[in-house]
């Protein structure tokens, strides 16, 4: 995927989200790291559009169930969660859905903040092959993969630029 | 990058420091959450062993691996076979037979906490070994001095006290001087190391060392235990010529300087009661930023390794 293809999807999540946005207040929420770089696009569009809502991000390291795994923890980052999160109605926001085990954990962390009212997900690109039984509301874009795949997903304020490449292992 | 043990400051590279003290940030902002616990370290248990009193590191630690959702056995020393004659060597076996995956020891002897660490493959970290080295309390006294001072290169802490006996005083100039802090030490002259790291300006005089600038006063604890210390003055006069007295503290005060203390003060000793509601003092802040220095240090060892080399699936 290009530039213009990631722009698209992040057009369908936009207009997808819109729609829920103007009947109730949500808090969009990004995973760290480009989660939070596509929660930002969505909410510059949603400001676009003059629908208030609030914002956050969260990183999910301290939440992973692979950490006995590693040689290395991953680094932590900040979390910015300045709203109320009970009763808030969350739009958890991710780059790529793959196994699920990272909402999992994204799930754990955001709830340790709080009783949120609901918490729906959206995903720029659905890579499928998932592991735990959870399902995006709202979706950018999905991709056809094979399992062994990696999905590398470049984003410009993250990485310099605009772009997606499907990686194969066959 | 990751370690085994966490044993002082002087063998941690400049880097390993700055991503420590870059990761305590977040797992303070985890302090202001409704839920303040983590389940990184869920099923992994941490062993703490105290031949040495102390209850504020102790509690810090205590809170810090519970906060990261590990289980804390106490090994109650003073009670247990320690005194019954066992050695150092065989406790650890015993925790080793223990599956503990992570070790923290204070004793007072300088050295102990590396030759355990060498006897097992759990994480050893020092919480204090005799007047060598208390590398936790180095890195939450960085991470304090961070919070008013984003780039504390070019500032002057002047450490004041017992400068020879304490393994405070020897890791925290350490880690201060890595970081391109100016250290001034002030203390009797037969305290006051006369070797020692480059880039030290000695005191005997609190006036004088004042007049040197410091951005930071940092004054050790007058241990009671070592009062049969030779040299060491009274406690009174300990007050009047190396604590913050009234006078003194006038003077800190116009000037804005901070305060730091490692804790318990002794009021009326290194510092007179006012100082502890000074709006500089961050002793306080110490006590809080302990408890995430230490959690950034558990996180980031990895117990079952040896050092430099990748890690293994142990069971």
């Amino acid at each position: 995927m290009n530039a213009a293809a990631i722009g698209e999807a992040v057009a369908t999540l936009v207009e997808k989200i819109c729609a829920t946005a103007r009947r109730e207040r949500v808090a969009i929420v990004g995973i760290r790291s480009r989660g939070d770089e596509v929660a930002e696009r969505v909410c510059a569009a949603l400001s676009k559009e003059g629908i208030e809502h609030d914002y956050g991000m969260i990183d999910i390291s301290l939440y992973r169930d692979d950490l006995s795994h590693l040689a290395e923890n991953p680094k932590l980052q900040s979390s910015e969660i300045t709203f109320q999160m009970d009763g808030a109605h969350i739009i958890l926001i991710d780059d790529v859905l793959f196994t699920g085990r990272t909402i999992r954990a994204a799930l754990d962390a955001l709830t340790d903040y709080g009783r949120p009212a609901r918490i729906q997900l959206a995903i720029l690109i659905d890579r499928g092959h998932r592991e735990i039984p959870i399902q995006p509301d709202y979706v950018g874009a999905t991709l056809e993969t094979a399992r062994m795949d990696h999905v590398l997903v470049r984003l410009k304020n993250t990485d310099g630029e605009d772009a997606v490449e499907l990686v194969t292992n066959s | 990058m990751a370690r085994k043990d966490f044993l002082d400051i002087a063998s941690l590279t400049r880097e390993e420091v700055d991503h420590l003290l870059d990761q305590a940030t977040p797992f303070k902002e985890l302090f202001t959450r409704s839920v303040k616990k983590v389940p990184a370290l869920k099923g992994k248990s941490v062993l703490t062993l105290f031949y040495e009193p102390s209850t504020r590191t102790h509690s810090s630690f205590e809170v810090a691996a519970k906060r990261l959702s590990a289980d804390v056995i106490d090994l109650d020393v003073p009670h247990s076979s320690a005194v019954k004659g066992e050695t150092v060597k065989d406790t650890v076996d015993t925790l080793q037979a223990m599956r503990a995956d992570y070790i923290v020891v204070r004793h007072k002897m300088s050295g102990l906490p590396q030759a355990i660490a060498r006897q097992t493959k759990a994480s050893v970290i020092n919480a204090g070994d005799g007047a060598h080295a208390h590398p936790t309390q180095a890195l939450l006294d960085a991470f304090t001095l961070k919070e008013v001072f984003p780039s504390p290169a070019g500032k002057k802490v002047l450490i004041v006290g017992d400068i020879l006996h304490s393994r405070v005083a020897r890791s925290t100039s350490n880690l201060f001087l890595k970081l391109g802090v100016e250290v001034g030490f002030l203390g009797p002259g037969s305290l006051v190391p006369k070797l020692g790291p480059a880039g030290i300006t000695r005191f005997t005089d609190f006036e004088e060392a004042l007049k040197w600038g410091p951005d930071v006063v940092y004054l050790l604890r007058v241990q009671m235990e070592r009062q049969d210390v030779p040299s060491f003055p009274g406690l009174q006069e300990y007050h009047r010529v190396y604590g913050v007295t009234q006078e003194r503290f006038k003077q800190i005060q116009g000037e804005g300087t901070y305060i730091m203390h490692p804790g318990p003060v002794n009021r009326g000793v290194e510092l007179c009661h006012e100082v502890m509601d000074y709006e500089h003092s961050l002793i306080n802040q110490q006590v809080e930023n302990g408890i995430a220095a230490r959690m950034a240090v558990l996180y980031w060892l990895k117990p079952g390794t040896s050092e430099g080399e990748p890690q293994h699936e142990t069971d």
